[in-house]
């Protein structure tokens, strides 16, 4: 191919042009209408429901069981997605000496928020984990990710696990439908992204006996989330710090 | 190769100092491919305490590297003549720093093979991007203004006029490497020990603290071994700044200390509390930490009063207080505080394993095999000039 220098000139400005247009053209439509977005997955818990059955682990070993989640002995190299945590650890302000009796210790489920402003999305060096545009999910790339474990220093929230070591020896049945992950990369709960694209509701929330867990659309005015924050009280896990969770409590 | 001939000639004891270090690098490769193969579990870390003394490493290592600014502002903004004979020195230390920080970002890495990956997907609001892009940058201006002074010294002319804007790009650069170190941790929510606009400037005191005080302990190594003498004069200078640095430092980390306990506020306070009495009855770096308060003391009055500081050998022993002090500091208690208590209000544990250890000496060791090998050529160039003049 013969380029003349006017030719490449012009041929430098057209792509210049194409590609300040789409920059452009991106952020309008981002600015415009942030309804057209599509959906925003949110999970409501009702405490008391899930308190209902002492001990039960079902949803834990659903999402575990689904996902590939290794079950290492060892506490420091523990690898978990969702998990109960007492109340005071997962409420730090909420706690207090007059406190309510059933709460002190009880036991909350916790799992990645699904941050509106997740922190672990802006501390990433590889883009390697993001949120994703059209229904909010903070989503992760295992074959991107370099294990720097900035994302685990930045959640507030513990949700976010690193592989110390190889995690595959430690998952009791793999499940072929789910990928396994290799050591030194960071995993943590992805609201089941997989199920959701079958139309299938998150692992967890079908598992549980109680129903405690309702899981919905925000944006849909008519969803079960939404008619449930609306008629009772709820609270979220440090929303002073702005990170926005998108995880209910109903205490 | 750049003037490496030099390099390959010294003493027995030149030699057997090389080996030794040569030894402990082995030694920690060794161990870092057990890492490799098995997975940062071969460290203490853990989920809850998921960066440890490799980071902490990294962090006061790039101190280090900043600090070469000292050396190189006053000489070329303040034309402060005693500076000249030891920028070269700086410069050698910041390269050789550099180094070390970018292998304790290397090792700490849970996919090292894809460590590239911050390159081929840059992200402009990730903070560990600019770090990389700072210290990268300030490694290759540091290599370019040492090669080129360097050569021209050797040929006994004076350096191109191109470098002179070079250098100066180095000053800003050099406080930008320590100003986006803190970044890395004073952005971060719900880590109450690292969310303070204090973080920055405490950092770069605490590196011109310990920067300079470790080029002075080097200047008097050098005076023994060679015929290489930086004067009375620069290491007093240099002793000023150390004095003023680690004055500030001591003030700002008390700022620290009254806005924790005066506020109250328990996620702020519980850090402190955590490193210098312990939580739940776990306390594993108060030791640590008030061995840095004591050395610190110390350090300033050697520091202060004028009669110890012009004492060179107080002012050596003096130097060591400052380093050790700021190395518990950061090398030791900055990253770990952080991460004790967890957000959510545990008191997790760590202690560095045996590998763990291996590899963070194995990589000092390569710093201070680059700093004998680059110290060497330079002071060879010099000791050869300075025969040639004799001889005419």
């Amino acid at each position: 191919m013969s380029t003349n220098r006017r030719g490449f000139i012009s041929l430098a400005g057209g792509c210049a042009l194409a590609w300040a247009g789409k920059a452009a053209v991106e952020a309008l439509s981002e600015q415009a209408s942030p309804v057209v977005q599509g959906k925003r997955w949110a999970m409501v818990i009702d405490a008391a429901k899930c308190l209902r059955e002492k001990g039960c682990r079902k949803c834990i070993e659903a999402c575990h069981r689904t996902h590939n989640v290794p079950a290492l002995a060892e506490p420091r190299h523990e690898v978990k997605w969702i998990w109960k945590e007492s109340f005071e650890h997962a409420f730090t302000s909420q706690a207090g000496e007059y406190m309510r009796e059933e709460l002190r210790g009880s036991p909350v489920l916790v799992f990645c928020n699904h941050c509106n402003q997740p922190p672990c999305v802006r501390v990433c060096p590889t883009q390697a984990t993001w949120k994703r545009a059209e229904d909010g999910i903070v989503m992760m790339d295992w074959h991107r990710c370099i294990g720097c474990r900035y994302c685990v220093a930045a959640c507030p929230y513990g949700s976010r696990s690193f592989n110390w070591l190889d995690p595959r020896p430690h998952v009791e049945a793999i499940n072929p439908e789910y990928p396994t992950r290799t050591r030194g990369v960071v995993e943590k709960c992805t609201f089941c992204e997989e199920r959701l694209e079958r139309g299938l509701p998150p692992a967890c929330v079908e598992a549980c006996p109680e129903k405690a867990l309702t899981f919905g659309d925000l944006r849909d005015a008519n969803s079960e989330v939404r008619r449930l924050l609306r008629e009772r009280y709820s609270l979220r896990r440090k929303p002073e710090l702005g990170t926005e969770p998108e995880v209910y409590y109903i205490v | 190769m750049f003037m490496f001939e030099k390099a390959v000639v010294g003493s027995r004891r030149y030699w057997s100092w090389l080996a030794f270090l040569a030894a402990v690098i082995a030694l920690g490769v060794a161990c870092y491919w057990r890492q490799f193969q098995y997975g940062l579990g071969i460290t203490g870390l853990s989920r809850d305490v998921t960066w440890g003394l490799y980071i902490a490493q990294f962090t006061f290592l790039v101190g280090v590297a900043a600090s070469a600014v000292m050396v190189v502002l006053p000489y070329y903004l303040h034309n402060a003549k005693a500076f000249g004979k030891i920028t070269i020195l700086g410069e050698f230390l910041a390269i050789s720093a550099v180094t070390m920080c970018m292998l304790f970002i290397f090792v700490d890495m849970g996919q090292p093979t894809r460590v590239l990956n911050v390159m081929l997907y840059p992200t402009p609001n990730s903070i560990m991007f600019w770090d990389m892009v700072s210290l990268g940058g300030y490694l290759l201006l540091n290599a370019v203004i040492a090669l080129v002074t360097l050569s021209a010294e050797r040929k006994g002319l004076a350096p191109p006029t191109w470098i002179k804007p070079v250098i100066l790009l180095s000053i800003p650069w050099a406080i930008s490497i320590h100003t986006v170190t803190a970044f890395l941790y004073s952005g971060l929510p719900g880590r109450s020990f690292w969310l303070t606009a204090i973080l920055a400037p405490r950092f770069l005191a605490s590196a011109f603290a310990s920067g300079p005080a470790l080029l002075i302990l080097l200047c008097m190594i050098i005076r023994r071994l060679s015929s290489f003498d930086a004067g009375r004069e620069t290491i007093q200078k240099l002793a000023l700044i150390v004095t003023y640095a680690m004055i500030i430092n001591v003030f700002f980390f008390l700022m620290e200390v009254f806005t924790a306990f005066y506020s109250g506020i328990p996620e702020h306070k519980e850090h402190f509390v955590y490193l210098f009495v312990g939580l739940e009855g776990q306390a594993p770096l108060a030791p640590w930490m008030w061995t840095s308060i004591a050395l610190a003391a110390v350090s300033l009055v050697l520091l202060i009063v004028p009669r110890y500081r012009h004492n060179e050998r107080v002012l050596a022993a003096a130097c060591v207080t400052v380093f050790l002090s700021l190395w518990i500091d950061k090398g030791l208690g900055l990253i770990v505080g952080g991460f004790v208590p967890t957000p959510l209000g545990k008191v997790a544990r760590y202690a560095p394993t045996l590998p763990e250890i291996a590899i963070t000496l194995a990589i000092w060791a390569v710093g201070c095999l680059m700093i004998t090998i680059f110290y060497k050529i330079a002071l060879s160039v010099r000791e050869s000039l300075a025969a040639a003049y004799q001889q005419v």
